[in-house]
Order: C-alpha cells, then sequence, then structure tokens
C-alpha cells in the first residue's frame, strides 16, 4: 500500500465518518464539529489531487468562515431535542421516499454515463498543462486572463447583490444614541475635567 | 542504509525526525519564551519577576509546566465532556503543525509547498475553533461570552491580516515563504527587505497580529475585570496548560511570519556577513520581546472601539493598499521597487 493509497482511505473514512455523524449526531454542535471533519478530510483529497490551492481555499473559506457561522447559529439556537425527535419520527417515511427517489435517479444517471470522445481534449484545451505552472499561477490564469470579463461580470453580480441586501435591511433610527469615536478621542482634560476647591465638610 | 532511507519506511522515520526536531525547537523556545515574558513586563513595572527556580529563574516555565501537569483535571459536571477536552487540544495542535511549513534558513523547512502562506492562513483561522469549542463546551455564561467575544475578534482581523499578506504576495508572485525571503535578498541589506516598500503596512500587521493572538491590549477575551478569564474559566491543570502553549506559540507563529514576511527571514541586515537560521530566530526573539513590551505599557481597549479599529480602519486601508500596490508593482515604479517576481508572474 502506498503512503498515497493510505492516504486516500483515510481521507475516505473522514469524509463518512464525518457525513454519518453529522446527520445521526442528537447534538446540534456535534453536527456541526463532525461537519467540520468531513470539510477537512475533503480538502485532504484535494491536496492528494494536487490541487494544494483549492484545498487551502476549502479550509479558510468553508471551514474557516462559513462553519463558524454554523456553529454560532447552532450554539444560540435553543433546542428541544425530545420534541425535535418526535417531529422526527413522523417524517421519516417521507424522508426515506426521497431518499430512495435521489438513489435511484442517481443510480439511473450514473449507470449510463458515458464520456464523450472529445470532452478530454476540451477540457485540455481551457487549463494550461499541469508541468507548466503550479496550480495557484494555473488558476489565475484561467479566471483573470482567458476568462476576465466573464469572471469580472459574475462578481459585479454578486456586489449588487450584497449592496441589495444590505440596502434592503439598513435602517437609519434617529432616536438612537450613537457613540462618536471621533469626539472621544479628542476629547481633552480643558473641556472635560473642573478641578475645584472644595471646603472641608461643605461639598460641592 | 542509503536503501532504507529511501523506501516508504525510511523516509517516513526521517519526516518523523525533522518534526520532532521543529516541535522540540518551538517547545524549548515556548519555555522561554513565558520565561522572557514575565521577566519584560517585570522589568517594566521595576518588579524582579520569576527569580527563584534555577539560576535566575530560568527554570521557572519547567516548573509551572510540571505543576500544571500533576495537579487534577476538574472537568464541571454540566460540561460537554469530550468538547471540553478536545478544545485545547485542538487549540494546541493547530497552533503546532503551523510551524511545517516555517523557513529557519534556505531550506531549512519541513514542508516546502508553494501555497505556505495559505497553509499558515489556514491554520490560524482554525485556531477559532478551540476557543469557542472551549467557551460552549464549559456551559457557563463567563467563559460563552468570552468564547464569543474571542471568535469575533479572531475573524476580524483575519480579515485585514489576509489582505496585507496579499500585497507582499503580489510584490512577490508567489506563494512561497522561500520565495519571499529571496525576494528580499539584494545589494542594500536592510534597505531590501519588505519592511520599506509596504512600510504601513507593517505596523498595521503587527497589531492585527496583536488582536489575532488576543494579546493585550487586545485581550477582550480573556479580561479578567469583565469576564474573568474568558473562554478559560473552567479549564484546569493540563487542558489549560495546552490552551496557554497554543496560545504562546501562535504569538511565536507570527514573530516569525513578521519577520519572514517584511525583515527578510534568514537574511542578514549588514550585506557581506553570512546569511543564516541565527538570524532567522534572532529576529523571531526581537519581536516577541516587542510583543512583551506591547502588553507591558499599552492599557486595554474597548471592545467596540477593537471591532471599529478593525472593521472601519484596518480593512479598509488594507484594501487600498492592495490596490495600489498592485499598481505600483504592474507599471514597475521606482524600477521595479514593489515587483520583484521570481515566479513568471
Amino acid at each position: 500500500m502506498t503512503p498515497a493509497i493510505f492516504a486516500f482511505y483515510l481521507f475516505a473514512l473522514g469524509v463518512l465518518a464525518g457525513g454519518l455523524f453529522t446527520v445521526i449526531s442528537r447534538n446540534p454542535v456535534h453536527s456541526v464539529l463532525w461537519l467540520i471533519l468531513a470539510f477537512l478530510s475533503a480538502a485532504g483529497f484535494f491536496v492528494l489531487l494536487g490541487a494544494e490551492f483549492v484545498a487551502m481555499l476549502l479550509i479558510i473559506v468553508y471551514v474557516g468562515a462559513v462553519a463558524v457561522l454554523f456553529l454560532f447559529v447552532v450554539m444560540m439556537l435553543d433546542v428541544d431535542f425530545a420534541e425535535l425527535k418526535a417531529e422526527m419520527a413522523k417524517y421519516v417515511p417521507l424522508a426515506l421516499l426521497i431518499g430512495i427517489v435521489i438513489l435511484m435517479q442517481l443510480s439511473i444517471a450514473l449507470g449510463v454515463w458515458v464520456f464523450a470522445p472529445d470532452a478530454e481534449a476540451l477540457r485540455a484545451n481551457v487549463a494550461p498543462a499541469a508541468t507548466e505552472m503550479t496550480n495557484t499561477a494555473a488558476l489565475g490564469h484561467v479566471l483573470y486572463d482567458k476568462y476576465l470579463i466573464l469572471f469580472q461580470l459574475a462578481a459585479m453580480v454578486l456586489l449588487v447583490a450584497m449592496v441589495g441586501a444590505i440596502i434592503l435591511t439598513l435602517r437609519h433610527r434617529t432616536n438612537v444614541k450613537r457613540q462618536d469615536i471621533l469626539a472621544q478621542i479628542y476629547r481633552d482634560p480643558a473641556t472635560a475635567l473642573e478641578l475645584r476647591d472644595i471646603e472641608p465638610g461643605q461639598g460641592l | 542504509m542509503a536503501e532504507f532511507f529511501s523506501s516508504n519506511l525510511g523516509i517516513f522515520v526521517i519526516i518523523l525526525a525533522q518534526c520532532v526536531a521543529v516541535v522540540a525547537f518551538v517547545m524549548i523556545s515556548l519555555l522561554f519564551l513565558v520565561y522572557g515574558d514575565r521577566k519584560i513586563w517585570a522589568a517594566v513595572q521595576m518588579r524582579k519577576g520569576p527569580n527563584v527556580v534555577g539560576a535566575f529563574g530560568l527554570l521557572q516555565s519547567v516548573a509551572d509546566a510540571l505543576k500544571y501537569v500533576v495537579k487534577e483535571v476538574v472537568v464541571p459536571s454540566g460540561s460537554d465532556k469530550t468538547v471540553f477536552l478536545m478544545a485545547p487540544m485542538t487549540s494546541f495542535v493547530l497552533a503546532v503543525i503551523a510551524w511545517a511549513v516555517i523557513p529557519f534558513s534556505d531550506g531549512w523547512v519541513l514542508s516546502d509547498i508553494n501555497v505556505a502562506i495559505l497553509y499558515v492562513f489556514a491554520m490560524s483561522s482554525l485556531e477559532v475553533y478551540g476557543v469557542i469549542m472551549g467557551g460552549w463546551a464549559s456551559n457557563s455564561k463567563y467563559p460563552f461570552l468570552g468564547s464569543l467575544r474571542s471568535a469575533a475578534q479572531m475573524i476580524s482581523y483575519e480579515v485585514s491580516l489576509g489582505l496585507i499578506i496579499v500585497g507582499v504576495v503580489i510584490s512577490t508572485g508567489s506563494l512561497n515563504f522561500g520565495d519571499i525571503v529571496r525576494a528580499q535578498d539584494g545589494a542594500f541589506g536592510f534597505f531590501n527587505w519588505y519592511w520599506l516598500p509596504h512600510l504601513p503596512m507593517v505596523v498595521l500587521f503587527f497589531v492585527s497580529a496583536l488582536a489575532e493572538t488576543n494579546r493585550p491590549p487586545f485581550d477582550l477575551p480573556e479580561a479578567e475585570s469583565e469576564l474573568v478569564a474568558g473562554y478559560q474559566v473552567e479549564y484546569s491543570s493540563t487542558p489549560f496548560l495546552l490552551f496557554m502553549a497554543g496560545e504562546y506559540i501562535a504569538i511565536f507563529l507570527m514573530c516569525a511570519l513578521t519577520s519572514l514576511l517584511f525583515f527578510g527571514g534568514w537574511l542578514s541586515p549588514i550585506p557581506g556577513l553570512p546569511d543564516g537560521a541565527i538570524w532567522m530566530i534572532g529576529k523571531m526573539a526581537f519581536f516577541f520581546f516587542l510583543f512583551a513590551m506591547v502588553k507591558a505599557i499599552v492599557p486595554r481597549y474597548r471592545y467596540d472601539q477593537l471591532m471599529r479599529l478593525g472593521w472601519k480602519v484596518f480593512l479598509p486601508m488594507s484594501i487600498g493598499w492592495v490596490v495600489i500596490v498592485a499598481f505600483l508593482a504592474k507599471y514597475e515604479v521606482l524600477g521595479g521597487f514593489w515587483a520583484r517576481w521570481t515566479v513568471g508572474g
């Protein structure tokens, strides 16, 4: 068994165990932690494929940011586990039905899967040869040189969506006290302090 | 013998020995960093600091570590035991494994991968899990509040840290630490390093590193006057030791990053003197000294000021700098001062 095969089975075990326990663990926080294991193992697959840039992005974006958000949301939820389980038992037949349908669809699709004879060549056309540059450079080459306009348009769509979401939720309330940091920083003793001589026993 | 070292088992043994060497270096420097931190802090406050165990108190950290290890592990009865014990391990292990890609001299690196910076960045972005898991699993209010604060703080400053690194990467055209340091080599020694072309970002990087590692003046997660000790409240003995060790190793890693990215890594500051690991270690020690001094002389920030600084000051500045550096590098201003591409860019 070569190290690569050993690593493959290790990561495969990680993904499968992570996915399985994400579904069956009773505590939602544990579910998210198992999900993180699945993400990390999937990143390991990318390293094995020689796509280390994608692997690192997967860890930084999904594990470092998205899963943290999941974890926050799940921690804040006040979940009644007993009620949740009773609810779940009610929907098990429906879930099983959907699962079986999807499984059948997948097996039908994968059973008749054929590669088009020129698919390999078409894919090789857009990507630079692996021997020419590292995969970070190759990715940059494809995104920023070959398909610059498309990439920038996609970024534009996302930007507009983000601005739209902010505008929809932004409300300026007028009767709220806000902290003006600059005013706080530029306060000096001359305006903020007053020194007085106080007679003993008299007070101010 | 040579045959053995080219077999799979032999390679495994070699890698294991290298890993042990790096971890041993990190752990031994950890002992003396904690000691140095306390000594510097004491000197600023005109105290003596640790001076009883060993000559000049040099073995104080060893005694402390021993004390932590032999004490009883107290696990709160309402806690989630597995996650509670996993949290300090996560935080320690993630801090240590980031050292796999840090070069101490030319070629002295465990794993010379070409996405080294992203790897370090990924590992430091995972460190937030140790904090969140610890705070949640303790099942208590102070740790939970502390962990929420800490997570928000680490995520906020990671963004600006990443953008500052992007500037350096644009200048180099590579994500590999070896390439970054070699790009800073030149005839003028000290003045060839990236701190000069990336001057404003050096300051931002240092401050962000303070915030990212929860060091004073940004140690809000464990602000003892409000939260007792933040996410570490319920921890005792070895788990607490692991949290502490992970924190210090992360700080030392930030020192290593500062010297690699902006201060020429293993390069000697004076042209003519030989380069080598001694410079790298010296620079790391110097930046740790700066970290310790900041802890001693700067008062703690208020939480809303911390968030404002991260999102409204550092983030726009670092994004702006990325844009500026991209232009300066593309049009080779000042004879390619910002464009030292070692890899075909």
